[in-house]
């Protein structure tokens, strides 16, 4: 009859942490930045919107600018998300997506 | 609101704590679908989700580690997905321990079967148990961890996984590997 710690050894042995793929890693943090430097900019673009100084035109242009940029990611990163949705389709229902979290902060800057 | 610096601190933290837990995550993914594909959209959407309530979670944490928190969002995405599949976890997952260790031929051929009837095993306990399981060795977290993760007492949590080791003990005395 098998001991409870002859298992548990079994178990140490069976259930191993699984690495993730370094295409996985990559793609998390890419997403993520990509999320934060969007957030980031509108941060900026809304702060320096509320000051209302012409002198800061300037870099209030090069901020919608840099947020377009990160924006273009954004969108892209979503359509891959959801084309691979779509092909597997385990998580559909609970996709949330970049977008999503972007208009979250969105809403959270604005409050 | 959010201010500009507390903002990008909170992104740091958030950066830290994917970088200490993306293992954790990805292995608790992959032991409850059974393959790599789902578990890496698993772990993606772990991500997402804990960084839309990644500020409430450390307001409400008091400091307290966020890995349960993290494990949790996984755990209830993984339910949504059995839900709208309506699909049992795979049992394909002997790539993950046995190609791990080195062995010789003759302890490999012994040690892969015994290692597939535990995993075997552990799929086929009910959810409740299975997922400790996976928490308690695949991630190594203690019962407290575990408690939280799960939303139960840390008794009843200490319960589940003897129950859990103890029901997987007789199904392997089934299969000659007890």
């Amino acid at each position: 009859m098998a001991e409870m710690g002859d298992v548990e050894a079994l178990l140490r042995s069976a259930l191993v942490p699984v690495e993730p793929s370094e295409a996985l890693s990559d793609r998390l943090q890419r997403g993520l930045s990509e999320i934060t430097d969007l957030a980031v900019e509108e941060l900026a673009d809304w702060e320096i919107s509320t000051m209302r100084d012409p002198r800061n035109w300037g870099p209030t242009v090069a901020a919608v600018v840099a947020g377009g940029v990160a924006a273009g990611g954004l969108v892209v990163l979503s359509a891959r998300q959801r084309r691979r949705n779509r092909g597997s389709g385990p998580l559909r229902s609970l996709e949330h997506g970049m977008k999503e979290v972007s208009s979250d902060l969105r809403g959270r800057m604005r409050r | 609101m959010i201010e500009s610096a507390d903002k990008r601190r909170l992104d740091g933290e958030f950066t830290e704590l994917y970088r200490a837990h993306l293992r954790d995550v990805y292995s608790y993914s992959y032991y409850r679908v059974g393959n790599h594909h789902d578990a890496e959209d698993l772990t993606e959407q772990t991500f997402l989700q804990a960084y839309r309530h990644f500020e409430r979670a450390q307001r409400e944490s008091d400091g307290r580690p966020l890995r349960p928190w993290l494990i949790r969002i996984a755990h209830n995405l993984a339910a949504n997905y059995y839900r709208d599949r309506s699909r049992k976890p795979q049992t394909q997952l002997e790539d993950a321990a046995v190609v791990s260790a080195p062995h010789d031929t003759e302890t490999l051929v012994a040690g892969r079967q015994e290692l597939k009837d535990v995993l075997v095993g552990v799929s086929n306990l009910p959810d409740d148990r299975r997922e400790a399981l996976i928490m308690r060795f695949a991630l190594g977290m203690d019962n407290r961890e575990i408690a939280r993760a799960l939303d139960r007492s840390e008794g009843a949590t200490k319960v589940l996984i003897h129950r859990a080791i103890k029901q997987l003990e007789q199904e392997l005395e089934g299969t000659g590997n007890g």
